[in-house]
């Protein structure tokens, strides 16, 4: 038990019902953003807008009930490479739809 | 089983530096997860940026066929359960009962890459070749290069499984099997942007 107990300290990441809530959550954020376009039931702005929370939402629910970003070793190492990789992803994406919005000029 | 102080102290010393070892691997894997993230970040604005661009050629709206999408999509959030699942199994050092869910994973990863084929054989029947505008050369590069990691992906649980089957729960298969649940869980949020902003907006 000890040992086990030891071994939930390092490696033990969630436990089944962690996953089955995100792996539900996962499939409810899925079929949301369907429906919505499948219907047609907003206007477009609203549509993209709330279609893109959805993806932004699910990628947090893999982060922290799948890839349990929050319990690596002490100094998260991993979250501070992360928010780096999201801050490069973020400027090459918007910064390339936005210079390219010249081109119309 | 009887140990002296000594002994003690000098194996938990041991496996200390060990398991701090595999650690510090873990987090060189998730450098790599991240870097990935740019390689895609990278392809996401190429594409975004042609999107519009048909060159006259057929549009996503025309060609993309929503059901079989729905499918791979269900199909590799599932595979992303099972592989947690493998890692919880390995977690309560049921080798059988995580050997069986990484099987479970790969047939699913295996079935998410037939359907991708299927839809790309589809495409290039239809008419949309990567030489056919700026929109599917940007949109065969982004997919394409998700569906070759999936097939990576592949390749390595495979390997690892029989690795698996030879050796058993080592501190060393441990970090591969933690490395690839994580590889696996990154190609499902991959795809969940690639779901919204390719196909969802395409065929909005």
């Amino acid at each position: 038990m000890t040992q086990h107990e030891h071994h939930g300290d390092h490696h033990n990441h969630g436990s089944l019902k962690s996953y089955v809530i995100g792996f539900i959550l996962s499939i409810v954020l899925t079929i949301i953003p369907l429906v919505l376009v499948m219907n047609s039931m907003l206007s477009k702005t609203a549509t993209v807008i709330t279609i893109m929370v959805m993806a932004i939402l699910q990628f947090v629910v893999q982060l922290f009930f799948f890839m349990h970003i929050r319990e690596g070793e002490k100094p998260r190492y991993n979250v501070q490479t992360l928010v780096l990789g999201l801050v490069i992803v973020f400027t090459i994406i918007a910064g390339s739809i936005w210079i390219m919005t010249f081109n119309k000029y | 089983m009887q140990m002296t102080q000594h002994d003690h102290g000098h194996a938990h010393d041991h496996e200390h530096g060990h398991e701090e070892h595999e650690q510090l691997k873990v987090l060189g894997f998730w450098i790599f997860v991240v870097t990935d993230c740019i390689l895609f970040g990278s392809l996401f604005a190429t594409f975004a940026v042609l999107m519009h661009n048909y060159a006259g050629g057929p549009t996503g709206k025309e060609l993309f066929e929503l059901p079989g999408i729905i499918a791979s999509t269900f199909i590799l959030l599932t595979s992303s359960f099972t592989s947690g699942l493998a890692v919880l199994a390995m977690n309560k050092g049921k080798v059988k009962e995580m050997i069986s869910w990484l099987a479970v994973t790969a047939v699913l990863g295996l079935a998410f890459v037939v359907l991708e084929i299927n839809e790309f054989t589809h495409l290039v029947h239809e008419g949309a070749t990567m030489a056919t505008s700026a929109f599917w050369s940007a949109f065969f590069t982004l997919v394409g290069t998700h569906g070759l990691h999936v097939s990576v992906g592949l390749f390595w649980m495979v390997a690892l499984m029989i690795q698996l089957k030879r050796r058993g729960i080592t501190p060393v298969t441990r970090r591969k099997v933690t490395n690839l649940s994580l590889y696996w869980h990154f190609l499902d949020v991959v795809w969940i942007f690639l779901f919204t902003v390719v196909y969802l907006l395409g065929v909005m």
